[in-house]
């Protein structure tokens, strides 16, 4: 089954175009690394398909799920089963997780026409994807990712990566910062909530976090376009060779 | 001739035709303060925005229209217990009622023995002494303000007496209604006095009916003798078309403790001042505020803090969201005197503007004469911080939602500070429920939906 169906997207920010016609699909059940050097537009892209503000599309659609991405709200794609694990997560001061993560479930709940969690029935869930990323039980009570050390605020996206069941996860470079032993916890929760249902996207610089996360598909981007696809094979090759030469073979094919 | 002369001799005509009226509806505690009332008013005049310290709210402007004065206190209809629930219910208070200026004796509340509370003038001829001791000691008639005014005509209000050693475990409240069936200028009094050691909590909650206008002028004068503990808290949740005028004075004996948050959540124009007066060594002061306005309510808090003596600690935190054409003023001064030394004292004042529209004017004010001190003082004025709604907004919560959760947490640090638990909760609730509902909040209020 299709799950996402990029075509031909162009994006700007502050009137500098990055993004210049990108075009990808991603089936259910697939899990797709894109890799590239710095700037080539990696974190352009996973804003873009999650509806950052301050980007804008300026050409090409994206299908989800057989609806149109681009029309709705950021709010109505999270509810639709969209994901980012953010690359920078942001600290919200005198926000509780707990507060936080209801409110995210609720909304999501009656999106889908769900009746609320009880307390009891939200304590549980807590309780059960908390150990999935092994986060203790305190950490609920503090503000949003407030002096979370590094690790803490990854595995605390991939913890609300569980709560929320999406059926396409987008992680940005969720491996930088990490320590090894982070690494492994955070790629362990992702591999546990993979399903014949669920898509993953992983942002990434480096083959490490993919040692742990095995990809279908490996597409390089560079300059706002993808310049190669190609199976798992592929990010060794970069991780030996470097970007270079994937470079220099896409602008001798456009000659 | 000014207008603000004008409008202050207005007011001073007034009085002297009504005078025995204002007199016989009154007591002689207050009665004997209201020639040299009479001759500060005619002195100083009502504040006006030429004076630094009304810069933002032309308080005198507010006094221009004919309001009408109920001194020959007429009974008015009173509907509180069938008319009226207060939206700090669930805590178990005692309870007070002043209908416009008038106290409304209500049931007879359980205190220990030797505490009273009640209506100004009935405390006062019931024990002469105390009320004559503390009535317009510290209530500055000379300085800028409306304690001249307020002292004038105050016919009424509200007195607490807690003597020495005495705790006082529930907390009590006074709500203060303005439900006269005609457009009206009320002048209310309290008193609240802690001898030695006592302890109290105090909860004012200012309501209104929205279907007339009012100026309310209210002075408030509180004692805290030696190792006295008070909680304080001053809640206005009335209407577009309220004009408030408060002036808090207070002053603390050593190792006495108060802490002091007013909240206004719905409102016309406000002023509250709060003059603190830290008179004996050891003391402290917590001196808070939070303030929601939008539409085109305006809300300034001025608050003084003179640090008398050595050894005394202060700190004041005070935050504003505005929305809409909504404006805030905030100005604090803090005094510490040459022998002051080992003074701690911070403010900090943060606001957030939700639109280009809304507007806030902070002014911190720090004078220094000792050289061993920690002061500080931090004003900031932002929006709402967008990578957090957001993120917000990418785990699925509605913008309006993620907006609520971010101006409650940014109010709530402020609530963090309520010592009392209960209250604190209902404070929260109070406060989220503001923004989650802008200021249609009478929902359960049967003034409005009579």
């Amino acid at each position: 089954m299709n799950m996402l169906k990029i075509e031909n997207l162009h994006a700007k920010i502050g009137g500098k175009e990055i993004l210049k016609g990108i075009s990808l699909e991603v089936n259910a059940g697939e899990v797709h690394a894109i890799m590239g050097p710095n700037g080539s537009g990696k974190s352009t892209l996973s804003n873009v398909l999650v509806g950052h503000p301050e980007y804008e599309v300026t050409d090409g659609s994206v299908c989800f799920k057989g609806r149109d991405l681009l029309t709705l709200s950021p709010e109505e794609r999270s509810h639709e089963g969209l994901f980012l694990s953010f690359q920078y997560p942001v600290e919200i001061p005198g926000v509780s997780m707990t507060n936080f993560m209801r409110a995210a479930v609720n909304a999501r709940r009656k999106a889908l026409g769900q009746e609320p969690l009880s307390a009891a029935g939200f304590l549980k869930l807590v309780k059960e994807k908390r150990e999935l990323v092994s986060l203790d039980a305190r950490f609920m009570s503090r503000s949003v990712n407030e002096g979370f050390s590094g690790g803490e605020k990854k595995r605390n996206e991939i913890f609300q990566m569980a709560m929320l069941e999406p059926s396409l996860s987008i992680l940005d470079e969720t491996d930088s910062g990490l320590d090894i032993d982070a690494l492994r916890i955070v790629a362990e929760g992702v591999n546990r909530l993979k399903s014949a249902e669920t898509s993953v996207i992983v942002i990434t610089h480096y083959q490490r976090l993919l040692d742990y996360i095995k990809p279908d598909v490996v597409h390089v981007l560079y300059d706002g376009r993808i310049i190669r696809t190609d199976g798992p094979e592929l990010a060794l090759e970069l991780e030996k060779r470097g970007y270079d030469w994937v470079i220099r073979e896409f602008e001798d094919s456009l000659q | 001739m000014s207008d603000r002369s004008m409008t202050t001799e207005t007011y001073t005509k007034l009085f002297g035709a009504n005078r025995r009226m204002v007199d016989q509806g009154s007591c002689s505690v207050m009665n004997n303060l209201r020639e040299e009332a009479l001759a500060s008013l005619s002195r100083s005049g009502l504040p006006d925005a030429s004076l630094e310290e009304y810069l933002h709210t032309d308080v005198a402007k507010w006094f221009e229209p004919d309001w009408g004065m109920n001194l020959n206190r007429l009974e008015l209809p009173v509907s509180l217990k069938s008319g009226f629930r207060c939206s700090v219910p669930n805590l178990s208070t005692a309870l007070y009622y002043l209908a416009d200026d008038r106290f409304v004796p209500s049931a007879d509340v359980a205190l220990p023995e030797g505490v009273v509370a009640g209506g100004l003038c009935d405390v006062a001829r019931s024990m002469p002494g105390v009320a004559e001791r503390y009535y317009g000691q510290i209530a500055d008639m000379k300085r800028p303000g409306i304690a001249a005014l307020n002292t004038l005509f105050a016919q009424d209000g509200f007195m607490v007496y807690v003597p020495e050693g005495l705790t006082v475990d529930k907390p009590l409240q006074l709500i203060s209604l303005l439900q006269s069936p005609v457009d009206m200028m009320v002048t209310r009094r309290l008193l609240v006095v802690l001898g030695r050691g006592a302890s109290l909590k105090l909860l004012l909650c200012d309501h209104a009916s929205d279907r007339h206008s009012y100026l309310t002028t209210q002075v408030t004068e509180v004692f805290a003798g030696e190792g006295a503990r008070l909680d304080m808290y001053d809640l206005e949740e009335t209407g577009p078309n309220v004009n408030r005028v408060s002036e808090l004075f207070l002053k603390q004996e050593s190792d006495s403790m108060v802490n002091m948050l007013t909240m206004t959540l719905n409102n016309g124009r406000t002023r509250n001042s709060c003059h603190a007066y830290l008179a004996g060594r050891g003391s402290a002061l917590n001196l808070d505020g939070i303030a929601i306005a939008n539409g085109s309510q305006h809300i300034d808090n001025y608050t003084f803090v003179d640090h008398q003596v050595p050894d005394c600690q202060s700190s004041e935190l005070f935050k504003y969201v505005l929305g809409e054409c909504a404006t805030g003023a905030f100005a604090g001064k803090v005094l510490v005197r040459p022998d002051s030394q080992r003074t701690v004292s911070h403010q900090t004042n943060r606001n957030i503007c939700l639109t280009r529209s809304a507007r806030m004017f902070t002014q911190p004010q720090l004078e220094i004469y000792a050289d061993d001190v920690k002061c500080s003082h931090g004003a900031t004025v932002g929006q709402l911080d967008e990578r957090a709604l957001f993120y917000m907004r990418q785990r699925g919560i509605p913008e309006e939602e993620a907006r609520t959760l971010l101006m409650t947490a940014f109010a709530g640090e402020v609530l963090d500070r309520v010592t009392l638990g209960p209250l604190q909760q209902r404070l929260r609730h109070l406060v989220e429920r503001r923004f989650r509902f802008g200021n249609n909040i009478c929902d359960d209020c049967h003034i409005c939906n009579r």
